[in-house]
């Protein structure tokens, strides 16, 4: 762990160094082949959402959940997220959340947008 | 003048007032800034090149964010009905139309790529080149496939008449969307094919092996998995609602 603090990455290290070392504790192979198999069941499921015509509040319920899934193992165990320290977790995903908050804004400014030529367009 | 910023406890002098300054802490303009960035003082566990990598993908979420809410925007303030995808998209197979067949099959092609590359870099930290070059390879070929498949989409919908200001099936915003979304992402693929071919040619020619250290292919691969990650929500939000 101690040697991730130092900027050592441009130091030459002998392959013996790094023999049998665990280092980089990632996920075996067995998972990403398992998250592999699931992000395709997922994908699958959330096309045959469009398939079957699913509308309404089921239909978008549906695709939140899958999307929020698949993203979620994406990010969790592809790109190691799982495996880091709170510090870059936090540093990461929270700042995104800010996004929410543009996504409340422009929902309520383009309903209006949408009443207001409701009203004078037609 | 007395600097008494603070000092981490590791550096700081027991039984001593005069606590040692922070190495730099007394240069001033560029040296100083420089100082003060590369001082030894780490927040992350990680090293530079991977933190930067997150960074900059963390400003690319915001980048891809604000085109997704602008097409929310239009989508919901548009009095015109807005283009049905799942006719937009649909492709003729075997005489009748199949619903977004073409995207689903995309969105397999990227999501196998993403695959590969979480394997390319297990394989990078065991130190086997051979295989992490070859399924590095085996990603950019899925990346190059699913910029062909766009390529062909994009040349289907502009022959059905499709255009940033208009189109023949609904709401002159969707063409805006389409292009700018989907083509911002499909540069993105692009250019991760062309970083993980010159990563995967390093790998090959032993330049990480001399340098020993292989955590490039997992930097790359964490950009690569970004590009995935994006596509899930165009997925969603563009081609599902």
């Amino acid at each position: 762990m101690s040697t991730t603090l130092q900027p050592t990455e441009e130091a030459p290290h002998t392959p013996a160094e790094h023999a049998g070392s665990h280092e980089h504790d990632g996920p075996p192979i067995a998972l990403y082949l398992k998250v592999w198999l699931l992000l395709f069941v997922l994908s699958t499921m959330s096309y045959l959402v469009d398939y079957f015509h699913l509308q309404g509040l089921l239909r978008w319920t549906l695709i939140i959940v899958f999307m929020l899934a698949k993203a979620g193992l994406i990010v969790a165990v592809f790109m190691h997220m799982a495996y880091e320290r709170l510090a870059l977790i936090c540093a990461i995903l929270l700042p995104p959340l800010c996004l929410l908050v543009l996504v409340a804004l422009m929902w309520t400014e383009a309903d209006w947008v949408h009443g207001t030529r409701l009203l004078f367009f037609h | 003048m007395s600097v008494t910023l603070p000092v981490p406890p590791s550096s700081q002098e027991p039984a001593s007032h005069a606590a040692p300054v922070p190495h730099g802490i007394r240069e001033h303009g560029l040296r100083g800034l420089v100082a003060d960035w590369s001082a030894d003082r780490a927040a992350f566990a990680v090293s530079w090149g991977k933190a930067m990598m997150w960074i900059f993908l963390l400003s690319d979420t915001f980048i891809f964010s604000c085109f997704l809410t602008g097409y929310m925007t239009v989508r919901t303030s548009t009095t015109v009905p807005w283009p049905n995808p799942s006719e937009v998209f649909a492709l003729d197979i075997g005489g009748k139309p199949i619903p977004l067949i073409l995207i689903a099959i995309m969105t397999f092609v990227l999501i196998s790529s993403s695959g590969t590359m979480a394997m390319a870099v297990n394989f990078a930290y065991r130190r086997n080149r051979a295989r992490t070059a070859a399924l590095m390879l085996a990603t950019a070929a899925l990346g190059a496939t699913f910029v062909g498949m766009q390529a062909f989409e994009w040349t289907k919908l502009i022959h059905e008449g499709v255009r940033p200001w208009g189109n023949p099936m609904g709401a002159a915003q969707f063409g805006s969307a389409f292009f700018m979304i989907t083509g911002f992402h499909g540069l993105h693929v692009s250019a991760g094919v062309i970083y993980l071919l010159v990563v995967a040619r390093r790998v090959m020619n032993g330049f990480y092996e001399r340098r020993g250290n292989y955590q490039i292919v997992e930097i790359a691969g964490l950009y690569w998995h970004f590009v995935d990650l994006v596509w899930v929500f165009i997925f969603a939000f563009f081609y599902l609602w």
